[in-house]
């Protein structure tokens, strides 16, 4: 039991990755006590992934964009007299006190004790996770997300295979793509299930952010100097193979993400990559009431001010929380929730880059949401929860036998969602099944598992 | 019925079977509200000898009937209970109550501190000992209610989820004629209050007064674990809980395993009203209690919490029955934290009550005017 009375932080930053870091960086210089704890050992997040130590990574930079602007963070960061790095602190739940917030901290299964770091006023920057629609073999060996295929080049500098298919929806697809080709990898196809069009129907907002088609087209040109395909409008159906994936068939889509029966081809590969976009990570903040808004692209993000405040009295938010947006977009927020916190105007010309980056953002979700008509490409033995392995069937008896017409009680009645990843898997595969319309935001109570130990722990503090 | 939990569903059961045409109506989904946070207790150790005790007793009898109906789907077991003392004074406790309890029917079988391994080989050292009571079992909340509800509606019954109820209609003689919602009007002779914590809003749309408090608890759930505890475990205090009134935090572990393999660990007792706040407090003794009765818990990890609100009247016992002041308005709530284990019970005494049959069991201590209308329902902690 820790018994001497913890420090009192003026701010405590949730998530090192591009938001966090930039806001506790700021934070300090603006003058404030503050604390930076993430999951990880190291800052950087999932965006800024380190290789893992012992592999010889020579050259970290070259698999990022912007790892100039991470390491000008990291040292300030390391400088900074009233900022302070923790790291393996995983946050699994924020308490309201008298004097700000008790921000309760696992420091994981082996640990014998909880901690309790205290803190005036928290940000959250927990940052987003991947969206995940379930289809005929995507629990086979060899099928991973986009993000994950991109975290394993990063981390472990290996490739998830040598033929590698990219599907889905985002800009993280291409991204993905350009760093499989660059690594070595065949990548016969980027298969992307909107048609791209999106973007052009506001080119106002496009033209105000050159650095975004500077990096969509340099994506580009390294695919087609690559030979890579890209397939709009179409979606994996099918991943095929007994012991690992062998091939996939991709079929064309409808305006509603509906696949078009005929149009249906089939592509050798030893691995497919999967992603369709981010989803917020909010669920330290919703746990406290926070109120949230749905966004074009039907994630369920926080519902922040023009300083970032959410509707929790003393707690922010920045980056990918407030609704997907990247790295860019999240430093931006950074900085400026640091600002707010500490009271400090804020300079002109970061409000202006954070709205431009804002409403960049928001026209890619609206570009990338997920047609209803994707659930034609399900079975009925389908998996859709992984973890409780509940299939498409399941869900629809609950649906229209048992009176279920939301995922809290799809999830009641079927178990999906209930297993290890809490339903952050297959939560918006259930949601769509279940016919919800406009669903709340998941809650969890818990962020994540806690040895009983510590929550025990807790009872005597 | 107003209500689609697995009181209501009960009720609807019954009712259809015994012939009545029956509409189920919930302004949320089936099973949405307490529950779908309920644990799933059949108990009859925690009861002493009276009209619950009756009443448990009944249900359980009838839940072994569903259970072969209803199939594996609602995932009924008899797996019996253990209480467990850890003083002497506290086995005395228990040797009392059980003598009480073994005069109406219940049977109960005293464990000498030695053999509390055989029943339950993880259990702590150093207990005083315990009893087994072989009648208490287990289902699946949510899943219940849902057969049940699904019976009902092969036999007949109407379910419409998401409406609400915004009026209880009533005649110029003042006996209920049916209900309106934001959707329709619906006229019936009888209008049964299945609204479990939110059943004094339905009964003052009625114009009646029952003073349904909401009582907190929280469930904590592990990981999926083999099968650890065998039964439905908890120590002598949690019958001095549940009977307690106090308004302050109170916590008694139940200790189970499911068949998905995750142990519950539940539950903590409190009057906040309808606060979704989470109580580290609450939590952090359940934690401390789990690992205390089975020290092998002490290293598992809790995957996730969950918090319900029981619907409790000052006496702690349930409104079942029509109700004197307002001919044609049946209540069929009020079951605190014991819903899922008199739901049939319930059920079946109010289709009695609809057909004119003659009840099984006195109905005089659950009449819904019992209570003097100077108690608030919408008392604030």
């Amino acid at each position: 039991m820790p018994t001497s009375p913890s420090e009192l932080f003026d701010l405590a930053v949730v998530g090192a990755g591009p938001a966090g870091l930039a806001a506790a960086v700021t934070a300090a210089d603006l003058g404030l006590r503050c604390v930076l704890l993430d999951g990880a050992d190291r800052t950087g997040g999932q965006y800024y992934r380190h290789p893992a130590p012992g592999l010889g990574a020579a050259r970290p930079d070259r698999l990022h964009h912007g790892w100039a602007a991470y390491t000008g963070l990291a040292a300030r960061l390391t400088a900074h007299r009233r900022a302070e790095f923790r790291g393996g602190h995983q946050v699994w739940a924020l308490e309201r006190t008298e004097d700000g917030f008790a921000v309760h901290v696992t420091l994981g299964p082996e640990a014998a004790e909880r901690t309790t770091v205290r803190a005036r006023t928290v940000l959250l920057a927990t940052g987003a996770y991947e969206r995940q629609l379930p289809f005929p073999g995507w629990t086979l060996p060899g099928v991973v997300t986009a993000g994950g295929a991109q975290a394993m080049l990063k981390a472990g500098l290996v490739l998830p295979g040598r033929r590698i298919v990219v599907a889905g929806s985002g800009p993280l697809l291409l991204a993905a793509a350009s760093s499989l080709v660059g690594a070595g990898a065949d990548v016969p196809a980027v298969v992307e299930a909107s048609g791209y069009l999106g973007y052009a129907r506001r080119p106002g907002v496009l033209a105000a952010v050159p650095a975004k088609l500077v990096e969509g087209a340099g994506h580009g040109s390294a695919l087609l100097r690559h030979g890579v395909r890209l397939r709009p409008r179409s979606a994996v159906v099918e991943a095929h193979g007994d012991e690992r994936v062998t091939g996939v068939t991709v079929a064309r889509l409808g305006a509603d993400w509906r696949p078009l029966p005929g149009t249906e081809r089939r592509i050798d590969c030893d691995a497919l990559a999967v992603g369709h976009g981010l989803l917020p990570q909010i669920e330290l903040a919703t746990e406290l009431g926070a109120q949230t808004r749905t966004g074009p692209d039907g994630a369920v993000a926080l519902r922040v001010d023009a300083r970032l405040r959410t509707t929790v009295p003393g707690l922010w938010s920045a980056g990918e929380t407030n609704g997907v947006g990247g790295a860019d977009l999240a430093l931006a927020e950074g900085e400026l929730a640091a600002h707010a916190i500490a009271g400090e105007p804020p300079e002109r010309a970061l409000l202006r880059r954070r709205a431009r980056l804002r409403a960049f953002a928001e026209l890619m979700a609206a570009a990338h949401r997920p047609g209803p008509g994707w659930t034609g490409w399900l079975r009925p033995d389908t998996d859709v929860c992984r973890c409780e392995e509940v299939p498409v069937a399941r869900i629809r008896e609950a649906v229209e036998e048992l009176g279920a017409g939301d995922p809290r009680t799809v999830k009641l009645l079927t178990r999906a969602g209930m297993g290890w990843c809490q339903g952050r898997m297959c939560g918006p595969a259930v949601a769509c099944l279940s016919g919800a319309t406009g669903a709340g935001p998941d809650r969890r109570p818990l962020a994540c598992p806690v040895p009983l130990s510590q929550l025990a722990a807790g009872a005597s503090e | 019925m107003v209500g689609a939990g697995v009181v209501g569903a009960a009720c609807a059961y019954y009712a259809a079977r015994a012939g009545l045409a029956v509409a189920v109506v919930d302004r949320g989904p089936v099973a949405g509200g307490t529950t779908g946070a309920g644990e799933g207790n059949l108990l009859v150790s925690d009861k002493e000898p009276g009209p619950e005790l009756d009443l448990a007793l009944l249900s359980l009898r009838l839940w072994r009937e569903l259970a072969e109906q209803l199939g594996p789907a609602v995932e009924y077991e008899p797996k019996g209970g253990v209480v467990v003392a850890s003083t002497a004074a506290g086995q005395q406790a228990l040797r009392d109550f059980a003598a009480g309890q073994a005069a109406v029917g219940v049977s109960a079988e005293e464990v000498p501190a030695e053999r509390l391994h055989e029943l339950e080989p993880h259990l702590a050292p150093g207990l005083a000992g315990g009893y087994h009571y072989p009648q208490d079992a287990q289902v699946q909340p949510a899943l219940a209610a849902a057969h049940l509800l699904r019976e009902a509606r092969r036999m007949g019954a109407e379910l419409s989820t998401g409406e609400t109820v915004t009026a209880v209609e009533r005649g110029p003689d003042g006996a209920v004629r049916g209900v309106r919602t934001d959707r329709r009007r619906l006229a019936a002779p009888a209008v049964v209050n299945a609204t479990g914590a939110w059943g004094a809003e339905l009964a003052a749309l009625a114009g009646a007064h029952l003073p349904v408090l909401p009582r907190r608890g929280f469930v904590l759930v592990t990981e999926p674990l083999p099968r650890v505890v065998r039964h439905k475990v908890y120590s002598a205090d949690y019958v001095a809980d549940v009977a307690s009134g106090s308004a302050g935090l109170q916590t008694s572990s139940v200790i189970e395993g499911t068949p998905g393999g995750p142990v519950l660990i539940g539950a903590s007792r409190e009057r906040v009203g309808f606060d979704r706040t989470i109580s580290h407090e609450a939590i952090g003794r359940l934690a401390a209690e789990a690992a205390a009765l089975f020290p092998v818990l002490a290293q598992v990890a809790v995957m996730r919490t969950y918090r319900g609100f029981r619907p409790y009247l000052p006496d702690h016992l349930p409104a079942i029955g029509e109700d004197p002041r307002v001919p044609g308005l049946y209540h069929a709530c009020g079951h605190e934290g014991a819903g899922i284990g008199l739901a049939p019970a319930t059920g079946l005494l109010i289709s009695e009550q609809l057909t004119g049959k003659r009840s099984e069991l006195d109905l005089a201590p659950f009449r819904a005017d019992r209570f003097p209308a100077s108690t608030d329902p919408l008392e604030k902690p």
